[in-house]
C-alpha cells in the first residue's frame, strides 16, 4: 500500500483545525455507510522529549487524542486519529481515510485533504513570514578609539 | 471512642450556589467564553496545560472559567481529568531542531544560523500600563517579512563541534513514567526533567534565582532560547504508520554553564535543559537552572548541601498539586485530631499542677 501518502493524508487529517474539517466534510454532503469497528473514544499519548534537545527520552506530558476505527465492507478500514476531543472530527478523518482507499479518492483528495494541505501552509507562511520580522539586524558602532 | 460527625450538607450545597453566583460575577456584564480565554489569555492557558500536564486549550480555558482564575486550582482540575483518559500510547521523541519558531535568541552569540528572532515579547517593553487597552479593542497589526523556510540548527550544536560543551548523547538507562509509577531516589535524569516540566512555576523560580545569587555554584547563561511548534510523532498501532497526530506548542531552553573541570571531566561548558507546553519562558530557563544544579554528581562536582543540589528536595516539592493538597487539608475537620491533642495537653497541666503544689 501507499504508505507515504497514506501517512501524509492521516496527518493532515489528525492536525486539522477541527471546525475547518468539520466544514470541508458537510459541504461535501456524502451520504457513507459504515460499521464501527471501534466507536470513537477519547485518550491520551504521553509526548516524549530527549534531554538536551539529543539525549535520554523523557516525558514532557500529555496531549489530548481522539480515535476510532470504522469499515466501508469487509476490505476497506478506515482510521481516525486525531489531535484533541472531537469525535465528529475523529469520524471525519476515519471516513476520509477509508474513502481515499476507494474510488471518490478524488474527491475527497481534490475537496479536503488538498485544502488542508493548503490551510496548514498558510498558516506556517503566517508564522514565519511575521517571525522574520522581528529579526533582529546588529550593526557595530565605530568608536572613537579605534581610529 | 471515635464518634463520627455528620452535617453540613445543606452549608456546603448552599456555599456551592454562592460560588456558582459570585464566578458568574455582574450579570450586567457580558459573560466570559471559553475562546475568549483560550485567545486572549493564552499564557495562563498555557501555564495550566504545563503544570497540569496535558496539553488542550479548550479544557485549560475551561478550567480557568470554572476555578474564577486561580490557576492552581484550574491545574488541578486538568490532573484531575487527565487521570480519566485512557493512555493510548507514547509519541516518539519530538525534534525540537525541527520546531516551527515564534522565537529564537541566544544570549551566548550574536550571529548565529537562523538569526536571532524576538517573536511575540515582553522584552524590551516599558511596563507601563497601557491605558489604551482600558478604552477600546484597537490593537496593532504584526509586520511581516520575507524569509527563507530553513531549519534553524540549534545554537549549542556549534561548541559541541569544537568539543568545548558537554554532549548529550544517550545513556541508554531506562526512565519510569513518574505518574504510573511511585517516585524512588535516587532518580534519573528524565525522570527528573519530567518532575520539572510539570512542577510549579513560582517554586523552580525561586530556585533558580538561589542558584544565581550562590547557592550552588552555577552562573547560568541563557544558550538558546526557542518558542514553537513541533510535530508530535505517534505510530498508529493497527498501521504501523508513523503520523504526525498532534502540533503542539513548546519553549526550550538550554542553559551553558562555566564547568572548571573535575577529576572526571577537563574544563569545558555544561548545560541545563528545560522543556515546557506553551510559551513559558520563564519557567523553561528555571527548568534549565535546577535542572543544571542538579547534575553535580554526574560531573563530579562538589555537593554545597544548597536546596537546588538536593533532588530529593526539589523533587518532592515542587509539585504544586501535592503541595496544595497536603497544604490545604489542614483547613478542613480535625476536630478529633484536635480533641486528642487537647486532652493530652490539659494532662500534662493536671500533672505539673500536682507537682507545683506539692513543692
Amino acid at each position: 500500500m501507499q504508505n507515504e501518502s497514506r501517512k501524509q493524508w492521516l496527518s493532515y487529517l489528525a492536525t486539522a483545525d477541527e471546525n475547518y474539517l468539520i466544514s470541508l466534510w458537510d459541504n461535501l454532503n456524502m451520504k457513507i455507510e459504515y460499521n464501527w469497528l471501534r466507536e470513537p473514544e477519547i485518550g491520551s499519548i504521553m509526548v516524549q522529549g530527549k534531554a538536551g534537545a539529543t539525549g535520554d527520552n523523557f516525558n514532557v506530558g500529555e496531549v489530548t487524542i481522539t480515535r476510532c476505527s470504522l469499515n466501508l465492507d469487509k476490505k476497506i478500514q478506515g482510521h481516525g486519529y486525531v489531535q484533541g476531543r472531537n469525535k465528529y472530527k475523529s469520524k471525519i478523518a476515519a471516513l476520509c481515510d477509508a474513502l481515499m482507499q476507494t474510488e471518490k479518492k478524488e474527491i475527497i483528495k481534490r475537496n479536503i485533504i488538498d485544502k488542508l494541505i493548503k490551510y496548514k501552509n498558510n498558516k506556517r507562511n503566517e508564522i514565519l513570514s511575521k517571525t522574520e520580522a522581528t529579526k533582529v539586524d546588529f550593526f557595530t558602532l565605530v568608536r572613537g578609539e579605534d581610529k | 471512642m471515635y464518634v463520627s460527625v455528620k452535617g453540613g450538607e445543606k452549608a456546603i450545597n448552599n456555599a456551592h450556589s454562592w460560588l456558582s453566583e459570585i464566578r458568574r460575577g455582574d450579570v450586567n456584564i457580558a459573560e466570559l467564553n471559553i475562546k475568549q480565554i483560550s485567545e486572549q489569555l493564552t499564557l495562563s492557558v498555557d501555564r495550566v496545560m504545563s503544570e497540569g500536564s496535558l496539553y488542550d486549550k479548550d479544557l485549560s480555558a475551561l478550567a480557568i472559567k470554572q476555578s474564577r482564575g486561580d490557576l492552581i486550582e484550574a491545574i488541578f482540575l486538568m490532573r484531575a481529568y487527565r487521570t480519566t483518559l485512557p493512555r493510548i500510547g507514547s509519541s516518539k521523541p519530538i525534534e525540537t531542531s525541527k520546531m516551527l519558531c515564534l522565537r529564537r535568541i541566544s544570549a551566548t552569540f550574536k550571529d548565529i544560523p537562523g538569526k536571532q528572532k524576538l517573536g511575540p515579547t515582553f522584552d524590551y517593553t516599558h511596563r507601563l500600563l497601557n491605558f489604551k487597552l482600558l478604552a477600546d479593542g484597537e490593537y496593532e497589526k504584526a509586520k511581516i517579512e520575507k524569509y527563507d523556510d530553513k531549519e534553524i540548527p540549534h545554537v549549542l550544536s556549534f561548541l559541541n563541534k569544537e568539543g568545548l560543551i558537554q554532549k548529550e548523547i544517550p545513556s541508554g538507562k531506562t526512565s519510569k513514567d513518574i505518574t504510573r509509577n511511585p517516585i524512588n531516589f535516587p532518580l534519573t535524569r528524565s525522570e527528573r526533567l519530567q518532575s520539572l516540566s510539570r512542577g510549579d512555576e513560582g517554586f523552580l523560580l525561586g530556585l533558580a534565582y538561589s542558584t544565581q545569587r550562590g547557592y550552588a555554584r552555577n552562573h547560568a547563561f541563557v544558550g538558546e532560547l526557542r518558542t514553537g511548534y513541533v510535530e508530535v510523532q505517534f505510530e498508529i498501532p493497527e498501521l504501523g504508520i508513523e503520523i504526525n497526530i498532534a502540533d503542539v506548542m513548546f519553549t526550550e531552553c538550554e542553559s551553558v554553564n562555566q564547568f572548571k573541570g573535575s577529576k572526571k571531566i577537563p574544563a569545558q561548558f555544561t548545560r541545563g535543559y528545560g522543556l515546557v507546553f506553551g510559551q513559558l519562558e520563564r519557567k523553561a530557563i528555571s527548568m534549565a537552572l535546577v535542572d543544571r544544579s542538579m547534575r553535580w554528581k554526574e560531573f563530579g562536582e562538589e555537593y554545597l548541601g544548597v536546596a537546588a543540589q538536593d533532588e530529593e528536595f526539589v523533587i518532592s516539592h515542587c509539585d504544586n498539586i501535592q503541595a496544595t493538597g497536603f497544604l490545604e487539608h489542614i483547613k478542613l475537620p480535625h476536630y478529633v485530631d484536635f480533641q486528642a491533642e487537647l486532652d493530652l495537653v490539659r494532662k500534662i497541666r493536671e500533672e505539673y499542677n500536682k507537682n507545683e503544689q506539692r513543692i
